[in-house]
């Protein structure tokens, strides 16, 4: 099988280089992308595969890494961000206060350094622990969102602020967590914070300026989804005039949840973006009758201005805070004998859905792990075909939802290698009880709530990494862990694969077959993303942020909060031993062979 | 030797904070009237000053908004000691004795003579009702409305709204006063204290007909919470509540609260 985004890549490197000398000439990023020496975004690639040509460390010899160097990026809180590597240069941003840094990619020597000063208060805003997940490079600079709402653009060179974009509002419920993704020139950044009664959308800044250029919500009009004539979905239920307010009781979506903060893939041929949106909310299901679009929904959207081409809503009327922010690979996979253009979305409902790019028609969607809340996907209608005896009921001791609400995966990106032809998938294997129990008490007002009570997955193991072959649509091979994999993946030309555990283990594993290459006790727990890249000295290096955090990590880096029912009867009961295990952290660990960490050292 | 004397300071900061050891320390919502603000005039306020009077502790005030997080943020990371208001049975703190008990209430304009005390009330089906989101969980008000297919004419505002406006969940209320909803379906202590200071005239009533929207639950027992395991603590605490049950109840009620009798509550 061919895939149109491996191209050459001497070519690419030349022109990387005279880059640098000058800065008059705007960079090709998707050019950029695809020179394996850098890691310019945290998807490596607008298709987002996080795959890597490299191979200088391989299957043969991953067993001999090492670690070359560390750095301290300074505060203990769940590290989910991606370093990224831009000529000669690791870019790094932390977790909450979000500092940002500049570092040789090979020595580790620290170039700069960037404080933001974000509003502390943010931090009991956020939902899920203070994360970050990571920067991206255009033209010279860095960009990246601070918790507390602003989005910052830095000169790379020297990380002096050009400027800082204020987008939304933490005292309304808004943070912000996402890596934005840059495109032909323009900044994308979605909000979190679904629970909190945050309308979702997504944004796109100028990149110079930092100045709104479009903003696409999620929830509410036509007009302020940017649905118009260009607007073409495949399945009936998302046809008609202002759905993302005729789905809704009256008003309703004012509030109605559906932000963006996961994943944006690019695809320059139709110059598409493609997103996810997360739960609708702040409201318990019963009082919002309807589908609730377009929350929990992917949108096609044309990059210059927004406007949505197609729309499929996964979870209609979500029961059970399944997100669909997560990542969309692009490839092309054989459709009925025939190469197509799709997208793969490991859906945090339990599907692997198989998506065509240009119209939306759901190809397949696979179960890719224990599921019981749906009884399957209907491919006719777009719709789950929902298994009314695991519907939360309030009153109603409802056993065996499978997933919990974490889905079968969250955020954490998986990777796709070319070579193998396989899709590497990080994930949890979690079920939940659903009782009603717990008393409440948040700004003076007393509730009698839910408990989700969420345990390992038949089998007894909490986590999965898993390769899945996308044509004969099957599980290949499976690893199973203690802890939900919350970290990200990368795999390489090497057939390796790199992932990290809860548990504080960073594993190298043989693409092929799952074989345990090398292993790493780090200081912490790993929630973070690895990239790989090939330094100035020649020598390919692996990179990865270690400190334990996050929706299942909190518990580790800090006393969780009971009245946060996801975490105390939930995610922290899920995962209560976890501290026994693990304690916050903030390094930066890069790895290499034997006789890399000597030049390292000598430089 | 330098090390041996640090022993006994060192002691002294792993104890927990008792009474008589010179300062009680709260946790407090800097903007939530009735209950507590910075400027300390909330009832929780008053009441925190009472106990601090009656232990001789100076009284010490780490103020964070209420948000979900805002235990973890304070009493779990020992920058109090004490928070001032936990519905009894709540998880993950070590409750005091009950000091007061209120009831979900709706508030109304008293123009209006609507006199609406029950949740299964039919005119609860077109009057414009408002009721507090709070994100995550429900208040009963509102799941209670949603059983009975009342979604349509329910607005939500929600509990933690614009923080930067002062006592976010009064909007409720105002809403109320300036017409844009007919009943507000509310926690009491909010309800009755902003009623009394309202511009309007508002009418306060206890909801009744609860029973059938079980487990749900309209009155709730208030206690302090400490860390678990604080049992000293906790004791200093219920002796106060026990010995100033009249000044509590006065303080209660010169804030508006609607109180019902703490073992008529259902959540303990």
């Amino acid at each position: 099988m061919k895939l149109s985004f491996i191209k050459p890549r001497a070519v690419i490197a030349a022109a990387i280089g005279a880059l640098w000398l000058t800065h008059a000439l705007a960079d090709d990023l998707d050019a950029m992308s695809r020179d394996d020496k850098q890691w310019v975004m945290p998807a490596k690639n607008y298709a987002s595969t996080r795959f890597s040509g490299l191979d200088q460390i391989n299957a043969a010899n991953a067993g001999h890494l090492g670690v070359a160097w560390s750095f301290s990026v300074g505060s203990n809180h769940g590290q989910e961000a991606a370093p990224i590597v831009v000529g000669d240069t690791m870019y790094v941003v932390g977790a909450y206060p979000n500092e940002a840094f500049a570092l040789d990619a090979v020595t580790g020597e620290l170039k700069w350094k960037y404080s933001p000063r974000v509003d502390p208060s943010s931090q009991g805003i956020a939902c899920c622990d203070v994360v970050n997940r990571g920067e991206v490079y255009d033209n010279g600079k860095i960009f990246f969102n601070t918790l507390d709402n602003h989005t910052v653009g830095l000169d790379a060179k020297t990380g002096k602020e050009i400027w800082v974009a204020k987008l939304g509002d933490i005292s309304r419920g808004q943070t912000l967590t996402m890596a934005p993704l840059a495109v032909k020139g323009k900044i994308l950044v979605g909000n979190s914070g679904g629970e909190m009664g945050v309308r979702g959308w997504l944004t796109a800044l100028d990149e110079n300026s930092g100045k709104i250029v479009w903003r696409a919500y999620s929830v509410g009009p036509d007009k302020d989804v940017l649905i118009g004539p260009k607007f073409h979905p495949y399945y009936k239920d998302a046809q008609g005039k202002d759905l993302g307010m005729k789905t809704w009781p009256p008003g309703r979506w004012q509030i109605g949840g559906g932000p963006v903060w996961g994943w944006i893939s690019y695809d320059p041929k139709t110059n598409l973006i493609i997103y996810g949106t997360g739960n609708p909310g702040p409201w318990n299901s019963n009082e919002r009758p309807g589908d609730n679009l377009w929350t929990t929904t992917i949108f096609a959207r044309d990059a210059d201005t927004g406007e949505a081409v197609w729309g499929d809503v996964l979870n209609p009327h979500d029961l059970y805070d399944y997100d669909e922010i997560n990542e969309n690979i692009l490839i092309d996979l054989p459709i009925n004998g025939q190469m197509k253009p799709v997208i793969v979305h490991p859906g945090r409902d339990g599907f692997m859905f198989v998506i065509d790019r240009k119209t939306g028609q759901i190809y397949s969607a696979d179960k890719y792990d224990n599921q019981t809340s749906m009884k399957s996907f209907d491919l006719k209608t777009g719709r789950p075909v929902m298994n009314d005896a695991m519907k939360p009921i309030l009153g109603k001791n409802v056993t065996g939802i499978c997933p919990a609400s974490p889905g079968v995966k969250d955020w954490q990106p998986t990777a796709y290698s070319p070579v193998t032809h396989l899709l590497y998938i990080p994930h949890q294997h979690l079920c939940m009880n659903f009782q009603t129990s717990e008393v409440g008490y948040i700004a003076g007002t007393p509730y009698v709530g839910a408990t989700e009570d969420i345990y390992a997955g038949p089998g007894g193991y909490r986590g999965e990494f898993a390769a899945w072959d996308p044509i004969k649509r099957q599980k290949v091979w499976a690893i199973h862990e203690k802890f939900p994999v919350w970290t990200g993946t990368m795999v390489t030309a090497g057939n390796i694969a790199a992932y990290g555990t809860l548990d504080r283990w960073f594993k190298i594993v043989d693409a092929r077959n799952g074989k345990l290459l090398y292993r790493f006790h780090a200081p912490s727990g790993f929630v973070g993303q690895p990239i790989t890249y090939q330094g100035k000295d020649g020598n390919q290096y692996i990179a990865i942020l270690d400190g334990v955090g996050g929706w299942p990590g909190a518990i580790a880096n800090a006393e969780i909060d009971p009245r946060v029912r996801n975490a105390a009867g939930g995610f922290a009961g899920a995962v209560g031993d976890l501290p026994a295990y693990t304690s916050g952290g903030s390094t930066l660990l890069v790895f290499a062979l034997p006789h890399q960490q000597e030049n390292a050292h000598a430089n | 030797m330098r090390i041996e004397a640090l022993v006994p300071l060192l002691l002294l900061a792993l104890l927990p904070a008792a009474a008589g050891a010179g300062e009680l320390r709260v946790c407090s919502d800097p903007n939530n009237l009735p209950f507590s603000n910075r400027a300390g005039q909330g009832f929780e306020n008053k009441i925190a000053a009472l106990v601090a009077r009656d232990l001789g502790d100076t009284l010490k005030y780490t103020f964070a908004a209420q948000h979900e997080t805002f235990l973890k943020r304070t009493l779990h990371a020992h920058r109090c000691d004490v928070t001032m208001g936990v519905p009894v049975g709540m998880e993950g703190v070590e409750e005091t004795r009950p000091y007061y008990a209120s009831s979900y209430v709706f508030v109304s304009r008293k123009s209006d003579g609507l006199r609406l005390t029950s949740l299964t009330d039919p005119r609860l089906r077109t009057l414009k009702i408002g009721v507090h989101l709070i994100g995550g969980d429900d208040a009963p008000p509102e799941l209670a409305l949603g059983k009975q297919g009342i979604v349509d004419n329910v607005r939500g505002f929600l509990i933690q709204g614009d923080y930067s406006r002062p006592n976010p969940p009064a909007r409720l209320i105002e809403a109320v006063e300036n017409k844009s909803i007919d009943i507000a379906a509310v926690w009491g202590p909010l309800g009755g204290y902003f009623a009394k200071h309202s511009p309007v005239a508002l009418s306060v009533m206890p909801m009744t007909d609860t029973a059938g929207f079980k487990p749900l639950v309209f009155r709730f027992a208030i206690a302090m919470g400490v860390r678990k395991g604080d049992n000293a603590l906790r004791e200093h605490l219920d002796s106060v509540i026990a010995k100033e049950r009249l000044a509590i109840r006065n303080i209660l009620d010169a804030y508006g609260v609607p109180l019902v009798k703490i073992r008529e509550a259902s959540n303990g």
